[in-house]
C-alpha cells in the first residue's frame, strides 16, 4: 500500500503533464460518446476538427512565444505554407493513393516539412532580431506568405504539375485540373481530416513539447529566455537553439495548417492573414504563456464559444469580445485569484481535518 | 492559479456544449418548410447579405398571407468567411433545414455548396456568382450570372455601345470575384479589339489609397475605367479620382449595386457611374413597383439587385414547391430530387428577367441591363 503510495506520487511536472494529456483524452472520449449515441449536433461536429487545428497552431506559437520567448506576429504563414502544401499533396496523389489515411500521413508530413524549412531559412535572418523588431519582421512574413500564395497558380495533368506566378498561365491540357488558382485559392480538396487524426496530432505535440521542456535542450531554452546574456556566457549556443526551436515550432504550424486545409472543400490564401496570426497569439496569451494546457484550453474555448452565441443574433460577436474580455480581467485580477487560492487552502484543510478524524475514530 | 480558472472554464465549455447539443437534437414540425442561408450580415460585406435577408424575408411573408404552402426563413451569419460559413451551414442544418438559398457571397459559398451537395440538400445562391460554386454539383443553382459572364457582358456592352475607346481597368488581385471577372473582361475585349491601356491591381490590405492606380489611368489617357470590384474601394476610387480633377466614365459589375446605400458616401460622386446588373429598381412593371415600395416600407432604403435575386430566388423555390406538391413533412433530400426536376425544366419570371432557365450545370440564362446613376439613383440605359 505504502509502495504503491509512492509510486503514485508524481512530481509537479508530471501531474501536469498527466492532467493535460487526461484531459485532451478525456474530451475525445466524452465527443466520441456524444457521436456514437446521435447526441451532437451538427455544428458541433463540424468545428472538431478546427478546433484541434487551432490547438495545435496555439502550442506552436507557445513553443516561441512562451517558451523561448520570441513575439512572433506572422504565426499564420506557417500554417498557410502548411495548408496549401498539404493540400496540393494530398490533391495530386489522390488518384494514386486510395486510403485516406496515408494520404493524410503523407500531405501532413509534406506540408509540415515545408513549413519547418521555410521557418529555418527565415529565421536564420530573423532571428538575430529581438523584442519589437521580431515581432514587426515576423509580421511582414505573414503577409508575404499572403501575397505569394493569393499569386501562385498550380495544375496538373496528363504531362505533369504546371506552375504559374501573377497570371494564369497554366494552359492546362483537356482533363487537367487547377489545385490552387490565385485568389481563388484551393477548390475540391479531399477532405481526409479526421477527429481522431486531430486528437492524436494534439498528443503528438504535447508529448514533443512536454519532452523538449525536459530535456537539455528545452533547459538551454528557457534559459535563453530568462536571460541571453546568462546563458550566452555559460556557453550555451544561443543560435542554434533558437533556431531550432523556432523551426519546430514552424513544423508544427504546418501540420495544423494540413490539418485544418484537409478539413475544408476549399481554402483561400486571404483566410491565413494577419486576423488568424493575432487568433492564435490571443490563443497563447489567454491560456498563458509557456502553459501548453491553457493554449489548449483556450483555444478550444474561444473557438466554439462564437458559435455557441448564434442564438444572440446581431449581439453575438458584442457578446464574444466582452466574455473575451472578462476572462482576459478575470484571470489577471489578483484579489480573485487570491481569494481562489484561499479557498481552494480552506477545502484542503477541511479534507485533511476530516481524514484525521475519521482515523482518530477508528483508533 | 491561472490554470485552475481556465479548467473550470473548460469544463463549464463542455456543459454548455451538452446543453446545446441536446437542445438541437430535436426539430420540431410547424408546417412550414424551412429555409435556410447563410450571408454576411456582419463585417464589411453586410449590405449584400443583409439585402438578401431583407428581401428573402418580404417574399416570404407576400407567400405564407396567400395561405396554402408555408415558408419559414432563417438566415445564419457567415461574416464572408469560408470556415464559418460552415459552421453557420451546420446550425442551419441543426434547425431542420429542407432548402437553402446557399450563401450569398462566393467565397462562403464555395465551402458552404459542397456541403449541399455531399448532403443532398438542395441550394439556390441568390448572388454568388464564382463558377466553381456549381461547378461539379447538381443541386446548386444560381439566380445571378456567373463572374465570367459579367466580364464577357460587360465587355460586350462597352464594345457595342462605343462607350470608350481607351480603356483601364482597376481590379483587386486577391479576390476571387474580381480576378474572375477581368480575366473573362481582358479575353473578350481582346476579341473585340477593345484597347486596355492600363491594368492596375490593389489588394485588401492596399485599398485605402488608389492615387497610384488612377494616374496610371491619367497618363495612359484612359476615358473609361472599369471597376470589377465590391462598393467600398469603388466609393473611394471614385472620390479620389473626384480630388484628382480627372473624370473618365467609370463602369462598373453587380457589386458596385449598394454604392447609394453606403453610410457616409456622397452620392453625387457616383453620378453618371454606369454598371451591368439584370436589377433595375425603378422599372415600372408592377412587380418591381411593388417589391421596391414593400421594401422601402420596411427597411427605409432602395433595394438593390442582391435584394431582388433573393427575392426571386425564394419566389422560384415557390415555385418548383407548388409544380412539384413539395409538402414540408418531407424531408430534405426528397425536396432536393423534385427541385432538381423542376430546376432544370421549368421558366421563372421574376424582379431580375423574364423567362428564366437553369441549364443542368446550374446556371442561369437571363440578360444584363446596363443603369446609370442619375440624382442619386439607378436609371435604365435602355
Amino acid at each position: 500500500m505504502e509502495q504503491m503510495k509512492k509510486k503514485l506520487h508524481l512530481g509537479k511536472t508530471n501531474r501536469e503533464k498527466v492532467t493535460t494529456f487526461g484531459l485532451v483524452i478525456a474530451l475525445y472520449v466524452f465527443v466520441e460518446i456524444l457521436q456514437r449515441t446521435g447526441n451532437l449536433s451538427n455544428l458541433m461536429r463540424g468545428q472538431l476538427v478546427p478546433i484541434c487545428a487551432y490547438m495545435i497552431m496555439a502550442l506552436s506559437l507557445n513553443l516561441t512565444v512562451g517558451i523561448l520567448g520570441e513575439l512572433s506576429l506572422g504565426h499564420a504563414g506557417f500554417v498557410s505554407i502548411g495548408a496549401f502544401t498539404g493540400v496540393t499533396v494530398a490533391s495530386l496523389l489522390r488518384p494514386v493513393v486510395s486510403q485516406n489515411w496515408i494520404l493524410f500521413v503523407i500531405a501532413l508530413v509534406a506540408g509540415g516539412t515545408l513549413a519547418g524549412i521555410v521557418g529555418f531559412l527565415i529565421g536564420i535572418p530573423v532571428l538575430r532580431l529581438r523584442g519589437d523588431y521580431l515581432a514587426i519582421v515576423t509580421l511582414a512574413f505573414g503577409e508575404i506568405v499572403k501575397s505569394l500564395v493569393n499569386n501562385l497558380y498550380i495544375g496538373f495533368d496528363q504531362n505533369g504539375i504546371h506552375f504559374a506566378f501573377l497570371h494564369d498561365t497554366l494552359n492546362l491540357a483537356e482533363g487537367g485540373k487547377k489545385i490552387i488558382a490565385g485568389p481563388m485559392g484551393a477548390t475540391t480538396i479531399p477532405k481526409v481530416s479526421t477527429f481522431l487524426a486531430g486528437v492524436l496530432l494534439v498528443l503528438f505535440c504535447l508529448y514533443f513539447l512536454y519532452r523538449l521542456l525536459g530535456s537539455k535542450m528545452g533547459r538551454a531554452i528557457k534559459a535563453m529566455r530568462d536571460n541571453s546574456i546568462a546563458a550566452e556566457s555559460v556557453g550555451i549556443n544561443i543560435t542554434r537553439y533558437k533556431l531550432t526551436a523556432f523551426t519546430m515550432s514552424a513544423f508544427m504550424a504546418g501540420m495544423g495548417g494540413v490539418l485544418f486545409g484537409l478539413n475544408y472543400s476549399s481554402i483561400i490564401a486571404g483566410k491565413f492573414n494577419v486576423d488568424l496570426s493575432i487568433l492564435i497569439l490571443v490563443f497563447v496569451v489567454l491560456g498563458g504563456l509557456g502553459n501548453l494546457r491553457g493554449s489548449i484550453i483556450a483555444a478550444g474555448v474561444l473557438t466554439v464559444l462564437p458559435e455557441l452565441l448564434r442564438s444572440l443574433r446581431d449581439y453575438r460577436m458584442l457578446a464574444y469580445s466582452i466574455v473575451l474580455i472578462a476572462i482576459m480581467l478575470i484571470t489577471n485580477n489578483q484579489i480573485l485569484v487570491q481569494w481562489w487560492t484561499q479557498r481552494k487552502k480552506d477545502l484542503k484543510n477541511m479534507f485533511t481535518r476530516l481524514r484525521k478524524s475519521g482515523q482518530g475514530g477508528e483508533g | 492559479m491561472k490554470k485552475t480558472i481556465a479548467l473550470i472554464c473548460a469544463i463549464l465549455m463542455l456543459t454548455v456544449s451538452v446543453v446545446a447539443c441536446t437542445a438541437s437534437g430535436k426539430t420540431e414540425t410547424s408546417g412550414a418548410i424551412k429555409i435556410g442561408a447563410t450571408g454576411p450580415l456582419t463585417g464589411g460585406a453586410a449590405i449584400y447579405g443583409q439585402a438578401c435577408a431583407n428581401a428573402a424575408q418580404i417574399a416570404v411573408d407576400e407567400i405564407n398571407a396567400l395561405g396554402g404552402l408555408q415558408f419559414e426563413i432563417r438566415y445564419e451569419d457567415d461574416a464572408h468567411d469560408a470556415e464559418k460559413a460552415v459552421n453557420a451551414y451546420n446550425a442551419l442544418k441543426d434547425w431542420g433545414v429542407q432548402v437553402t438559398l446557399g450563401s450569398v457571397t462566393s467565397t462562403p459559398a464555395k465551402a458552404t455548396s459542397a456541403l449541399n451537395f455531399e448532403d443532398g440538400i438542395f441550394a439556390l445562391t441568390p448572388s454568388a456568382s464564382n463558377p466553381s460554386v456549381v461547378e461539379g454539383k447538381d443541386n446548386v443553382f444560381q439566380m445571378c450570372f456567373t463572374d465570367p459572364n459579367q466580364g464577357m457582358a460587360s465587355a460586350r456592352y462597352i464594345a457595342n455601345t462605343g462607350l470608350g475607346s481607351k480603356i483601364a481597368v482597376i481590379y483587386k488581385n486577391d479576390e476571387d470575384y474580381s480576378t474572375g471577372i477581368y480575366q473573362t473582361f481582358a479575353a473578350e475585349a481582346k476579341k473585340l479589339n477593345l484597347e486596355i491601356v492600363s491594368t492596375t491591381t490593389f489588394t485588401a490590405d492596399s485599398q485605402n489609397d488608389f492615387s497610384v492606380q488612377l494616374s496610371d489611368a491619367q497618363a495612359a489617357g484612359a476615358d473609361l475605367i472599369f471597376l470589377p470590384m465590391y462598393y467600398q474601394p469603388a466609393s473611394l476610387i471614385l472620390a479620389q479620382a473626384n480630388q484628382m480633377g480627372y473624370a473618365p466614365k467609370f463602369f462598373g459589375v453587380d457589386g458596385m449595386d449598394g454604392i447609394l446605400t453606403m453610410d457616409g458616401f456622397d452620392t453625387t460622386l457616383a453620378e453618371g457611374v454606369m454598371l451591368l446588373t439584370p436589377f433595375n429598381a425603378d422599372a415600372s412593371d408592377e412587380k418591381t413597383v411593388n417589391f421596391v415600395k414593400k421594401y422601402q416600407e420596411k427597411y427605409g432604403e432602395i433595394p438593390n439587385q442582391f435584394a431582388a435575386d433573393a427575392y426571386d430566388c425564394i419566389y422560384a423555390i415557390y415555385q418548383a414547391c407548388q409544380n412539384g406538391n413539395v409538402t414540408a413533412d418531407m424531408t430534405a433530400q426528397q425536396i432536393n430530387e423534385i427541385m432538381k426536376a423542376q430546376f432544370t425544366s421549368m421558366s421563372f419570371d421574376g424582379l431580375t428577367g423574364e423567362k428564366m432557365v437553369w441549364g443542368t450545370d446550374g446556371m442561369v440564362a437571363k440578360d444584363p441591363h446596363g443603369m446609370v446613376i442619375q440624382n442619386g439613383a439607378y436609371v435604365g440605359m435602355d
